[in-house]
């Protein structure tokens, strides 16, 4: 399957995850939009590092080029998992206190 | 080793202070650690030689702790060793609240400041300079009057914002020295294009200008030392102002000698504007402290454009008056600390008759007061007759213009006189009580210093020859 | 043996330190001994130096030592040392100042007799300083040590005048005093640096032998800040009102510094600087037009003060006038002469009020005095000799001194000398119009004052009789050669001096004949205005008096100068350094200052407001961000090559 597919799918996965940062209130919502765009980027890592992988096996069956893109994907997921959890606990402790997950209602930022 | 202990003996006995629980302890100790600075800087005026002090410090950088002191360095170190045991001697009976960290931090300061005097690497004198400036940034903030919040903070961030210029200026100048080196052979080597000369020469003499501080750049100055505890205000314009000056000669003139040349008419004709601005001021404060500061700002643009003149004479007379207006003006801080403290008020207008109530002290502001006007005989006329004789040879015009500042001198200095001291007691003045034995001496030694080096200047002028000398050699 | 010249200033130094720090332990005879002693022991050290000069001065030959005591300042480009020099102009001088000066002092300590003793010891410690100031001013050997007597008598001035701190009015004038002293002794100051600037010398020796090398501008504008310096410390048009003021102080401190001593002081130097002046003939001029000037314009409002030290303060200015132009027009020994005898009788005028004033309990109105002769015989008949002399009347000494300036002024330009004669006539009537109103007609006094009348006691009286005697005889030393031959002692005397500048000016000599009709003309004149002042004013009740009117009121009112030279120059000069203090500091300069701090304060709550807290709005910005920073990166090409790429 030629690589430009898995970039126009990468493409859009990550312009919806944008666009739900953007747009949407609801910090659970939110929260899964990052997810998204994060997967998106991984996806797109695998396809690329398996692209090259590939066409370098052609010349040298012992070759490990390329695959490291495979790796970061798993720091990536390692990362993910973690803020999920941080980020869940924010939500959580958030809900208690305004009884809201809504993100605009949070902006004592600004003082 | 002495240009060393100089430095060393007030930082340590400055932290010293701040450990000791009994501020009257902290009070004796330093007054006995500045007496043993001031025989240090008497030994080490006495050699005859220069003395040099050089160990590794930053080799990675090209920096050296190197300390050296010549002529000019020796009467400054000199200057800055004289005037602490006598402010100290002179608020011996003042309370402050936290003795102990104003002791020390006044002997940090004395620390900053002997390092600036003596340092002959750039990046070293960078360090001292700004190590002079906080402690009293800490001491007028936290001793000072009124508004000293605000007013210390300006202080703080127009001298800072100089320090940062300079700072640009140095690392300008050392990344064009050859081999990269923050020595002062170095940088007295240096080979600048005319651009970079400019520029140079401009950060730093900004940064010195707002130190000393020349007009327009001196705004600072009168609250800084209206607001600041007086014997803050002591340090600050009988010592730290020479930073500036001492600057010029140091470091300015020798590096820049084209630029200085060619922006000379500009600085002088800054200097001379700045001194009749102030002093026309001056005329018209009520404020005691904020006269004798504009007073201060007048006489600090003499010695600028005396240093500016290009002659001999003129560089003599600044150098010399560095001194001479220290001592002067600190004499002068005294008598106006000793108002304020006596009789709770700094106003010229209600006080009056102090010469029937004190009248130790009424002889003794005179003596200061005709030494602020340059009176022949007293030490600050040899000063300010080589600088205008110099101002003279640049420029006739200018060294006449310059010369109505002597009759407006004459006309605050003679107001202040009148209205402290003669004339119906006022009723603040009623209770006032003649200084006390410890002020009285102080005031006397100064008065001493005055008459002494007006009759036989020689010694201090031919101590500072070699320093002219090598201003003027031909780079 | 000249060397022991820096005995002469030591004595006074000597004497000011003992009375100035033993003021409140000693007793006040004692403080009289030591400060009356000092001057004495200097006088007498003046009369062997003058006995030694005298004795060297035979023939034409200068006799001249410069005693250096130490090198005061030695720089690279010039060398000044603190040297003294004894020369026939410095030891007249000398004896003047030590000679007057003692017999002041010895006034002084009845005088001041009522002081509290540790204000007589300061007193006298003013006094002995000043009498130091002084010596200093006329035995340096260059123009910086000139320079320190001459502020220095300005300072004692200074000290002296407002020696009654208490009053302000009496500090006011001694502030005014030392401010318009600083403007000559600015001019004063530039006049040195210039000599230093062109010649790399201040010492007279090596300053007047190579005064043909100065250009003709550079000697015009030195010559010409000399005699702003002059003018202010002797008192000339524009700053002569502080001398009048300046009568604030004690009398005896009139009498020695503002009559006899320091405003001569201006004579002095330019006396001392004779060659300067005959090579600036433009100077000259001024010189004399200014001298003239204010002989003229003083003497008219002298006709109508009625405070008899302003009197006196205004004749001085005057009678400086005339020694000014006798400078101006190069008579310099005539100049000389002259405040030898103005020293002579002014210091007896002004003792002789002074003893006026003791008896009158300190009232010094004319128009309240009257028929004093009855009580104080020996006050008044000095009193009178020393108005004959000022007045001019052969033989008395102001005759002499006046004549021989006048007559060089005649040879110069006949109208100086008409206006010196009207100058002179105004001088006689309102001498013999405050010598009447004084001593002749009734008492106009209250009966307290005339029940205390009395004459002053011995130490009062003794140095009025000895200035009478000196301001009767005085003259004798310069007898026009008109009469006699070789009568001119001090000419032959100080020709030495003068030497240089005789050789460059040719010599105006009147005919014997043409002088004594002036001589004879100008005593007849002057006779028949005293005759006319004395029959005037002895009738004067003081009754009925009337409001001056017209011309007498300006007179009266001094020309209004104080009022005009506040309104033209301390006026403004105030109002303008106020405009500084409070519109150009706190608005201009400190506002720019704390305006740039504002502006950074002010910027910062304008970029918070970025901040809004909306998390989403943080994202927007930075996406925006990224597409912005991604565009700037990749050029359009590289952007548009990878789309193509793509799709």
């Amino acid at each position: 399957m030629p690589i430009q597919y898995y970039i126009y799918f990468c493409l859009t996965l990550f312009s919806i995850g944008i666009i739900g940062v953007l747009t949407r209130k609801n910090a659970i919502i939110v929260f899964m939009c990052v997810e998204l765009m994060l997967n998106a980027v991984n996806l797109l890592l695998v396809a690329f590092s398996k692209m090259h992988h590939g066409a370098a096996l052609a010349g040298n069956p012992a070759t490990t080029a390329g695959i490291d893109g495979q790796l970061f994907v798993f720091f990536i997921m390692v990362v993910a998992a973690a803020e999920v959890s941080v980020g869940l606990a924010i939500i959580v402790m958030m809900y208690r206190n305004t009884h809201s997950v809504d993100i605009n209602f949070l902006n004592r930022l600004k003082n | 080793m002495i240009a060393l202990l100089l430095i060393l003996i007030p930082l340590a006995a400055g932290l010293a202070s701040f450990a000791m629980q009994q501020g009257s302890a902290a009070k004796k100790f330093s007054l006995l650690a500045s007496v043993l600075t001031l025989a240090l800087a008497l030994a080490a005026v006495g050699s005859s030689s220069a003395i040099v002090y050089d160990v590794a410090w930053l080799n990675d950088l090209g920096s050296r702790f190197s300390l050296k002191m010549d002529g000019l360095s020796k009467l400054l170190a000199l200057l800055t060793a004289v005037s602490y045991p006598l402010i100290f001697a002179a608020v011996y009976n003042n309370e402050y609240k936290k003795p102990a960290s104003f002791y020390g931090l006044m002997l940090l300061a004395q620390a900053g400041l002997m390092g600036v005097f003596l340092a002959a690497d750039v990046l070293l004198f960078y360090f001292f300079w700004e190590l002079a400036l906080i402690p009293v940034y800490f001491l007028s903030s936290i001793w000072g009057g009124e508004k000293r919040i605000a007013v210390t903070f300006k202080f703080f961030v127009y001298t800072f914002l100089g320090s940062l210029l300079m700072l640009a200026g140095i690392l300008l100048v050392y990344f064009q020295t050859t081999g990269h080196s923050f020595s002062m052979e170095a940088f007295y080597q240096v080979k600048l294009s005319g651009t970079q000369q400019t520029v140079a020469f401009w950060l730093f003499f900004i940064a010195f200008a707002i130190k000393m501080p020349i007009f327009p750049l001196h705004t600072w100055q009168p609250d800084a030392y209206e607001q600041s505890p007086t014997a803050t205000t002591m340090i600050l314009s009988g010592v730290m102002v020479k930073m500036g000056l001492f600057a010029v000669v140091r470091w300015l003139l020798p590096i820049f000698p084209q630029a200085a040349l060619q922006f000379g008419n500009v600085i002088m004709i800054l200097s001379v504007v700045g001194m009749l601005y102030a002093s026309l001021i001056a005329i018209r404060q009520d404020d005691i402290k904020r006269l004798i500061a504009y007073s201060s700002i007048a006489h600090i643009g003499l010695m600028c454009a005396a240093l500016f003149s290009g002659s001999k004479s003129g560089a003599e007379g600044a150098m010399i008056q560095m001194f001479s207006h220290g001592i002067n003006v600190i004499g002068m801080w005294i008598i106006a600390d000793q108002i304020e403290q006596k009789l709770g008020t700094r106003k010229m207008s209600e006080l009056g008759g102090l010469a029937q109530k004190a009248p130790a002290m009424a002889i003794l502001l005179v003596v200061m007061a005709l030494a602020n006007i340059a009176l022949p005989l007293t030490n600050a006329f040899i000063g300010e007759f080589l600088m205008f004789s110099g101002i003279f040879q640049y420029n006739m015009w200018m060294a006449a213009a310059a010369g109505i500042s002597i009759i407006l001198a004459a006309v605050y200095t003679l107001n202040m006189v009148q209205k402290v001291i003669y004339g119906a007691i006022s009723p603040v003045s009623a209770n006032a009580a003649d200084i006390s034995g410890n002020v009285k001496l102080a005031l006397i030694i100064i008065a001493v210093v005055i008459i002494v080096f007006g009759v036989f200047p020689q010694p201090m002028i031919d101590l500072t020859k070699d320093t002219v000398a090598g201003l003027f050699v031909k780079k | 043996m000249s060397k022991i010249a820096f005995l002469v200033p030591l004595f006074p130094l000597l004497g000011f330190l003992i009375n100035g720090l033993g003021r409140k332990s000693l007793s006040k005879p004692a403080i009289g001994i030591i400060g009356s002693g000092a001057i004495l022991l200097s006088f007498l050290t003046s009369c062997y130096l003058f006995t030694l000069v005298a004795a060297g001065a035979g023939g034409e030959q200068r006799f001249e030592t410069v005693v250096t005591l130490f090198n005061f300042i030695s720089v690279d480009a010039f060398t000044i040392p603190f040297a003294f020099q004894v020369d026939q102009l410095s030891v007249l001088f000398l004896l003047i100042i030590t000679g007057i000066g003692f017999l002041i002092h010895l006034y002084s300590t009845a005088y001041m007799k009522d002081e509290e003793s540790h204000h007589y010891g300061r007193y006298f410690a003013y006094l002995n300083l000043f009498v130091f100031s002084m010596l200093l001013l006329v035995m340096g050997a260059n123009y910086v040590i000139m320079f320190i007597g001459w502020e220095g008598v300005g300072l004692c001035s200074y000290l002296l005048i407002g020696y009654w701190f208490k009053n302000n009015d009496y500090n006011y004038a001694a502030k005014k005093a030392f401010i318009m002293n600083r403007i000559g002794d600015l001019g004063f100051l530039l006049a040195v640096f210039w000599l230093l600037f062109r010649l790399g010398t201040v010492n007279y020796g090596d300053v007047f032998a190579n005064a043909d090398r100065l250009s003709a501008a550079d000697i015009t504008g030195i010559t010409t800040l000399l005699f702003i310096g002059a003018m202010g410390k002797s008192a000339q048009i524009p700053l002569y009102t502080w001398l009048p003021d300046a009568m604030a102080g004690p009398t005896p401190v009139s009498a020695l510094i503002h009559a006899a001593t320091m405003v001569t002081a201006g004579i002095y130097m330019i006396a001392r600087s004779n060659i300067l002046y005959t090579l600036a003939p433009a100077t000259q001029t001024l010189v004399a037009v200014i001298g003239l000037a204010t002989a003229v314009f003083a003497a008219t409002i002298a006709l109508k003060q009625n405070d008899i030290k302003k009197v006196l303060a205004y004749s001085t200015v005057s009678q400086l006038g005339y020694m000014f132009l006798g400078l101006g027009v190069g008579a310099y020994t005539g100049a000389v002469f002259h405040v030898m005898t103005h020293a002579f009788f002014k210091a007896l005028l002004f003792l002789g009020a002074g003893s006026v004033i003791h008896a009158m309990h300190h009232e010094q109105d004319i128009r309240k005095m009257g028929n004093l002769k009855k009580y104080m015989p020996v006050t008044h008949i000095t009193f009178l000799l020393a108005c004959l002399a000022i007045a001019g009347i052969p033989p008395f000494s102001g005759f002499f001194s006046k004549d021989e300036i006048l007559a060089a002024a005649f040879a110069v330009n006949p109208l100086y000398y008409y206006l010196g004669v009207a100058g002179a006539l105004m001088t006689a009537f309102y001498m013999f119009r405050l010598y009447t109103m004084t001593f002749l007609g009734n008492f106009r006094g209250t009966h307290e004052q005339e029940h205390h009348l009395q004459e002053s006691p011995s130490a009062m009286t003794i140095p009025l009789i000895v200035l009478a005697i000196l301001s009767v005889v005085g003259g004798f030393i310069g007898i026009p050669e008109a009469f006699a031959a070789n009568s001119h002692w001090l000419e032959h005397f100080l020709a030495p001096v003068f030497a240089e500048s005789a050789k460059l000016s040719e010599a105006h000599h009147l005919s014997h004949s043409q002088e004594y009709l002036m001589m004879g003309t100008a005593t007849v004149l002057i006779l028949g205005v005293i005759l006319y002042a004395v029959g005037r004013f002895k009738k004067y009740t003081g009754e009925n008096e009337q409001e001056e009117q017209g011309l007498g009121k300006v007179l009266a009112n001094k020309w209004y100068m104080d009022e005009l030279y506040n309104a033209v120059i301390v006026n403004p000069l105030n109002a303008f350094a106020g405009f500084c203090k409070n519109v150009i500091e706190k608005s201009g300069i400190d506002g720019a200052v704390n305006g740039v701090g504002k502006l950074v304060a002010y910027g910062s709550r304008q970029l918070r407001l970025v901040q809004s807290g909306q998390v989403s709005s943080y994202v927007l910005i930075m996406v925006l961000a990224m597409v912005v920073f991604f565009l700037i990166w990749f050029n359009d090409a590289t952007i548009i090559r990878f789309f193509n790429k793509l799709f």
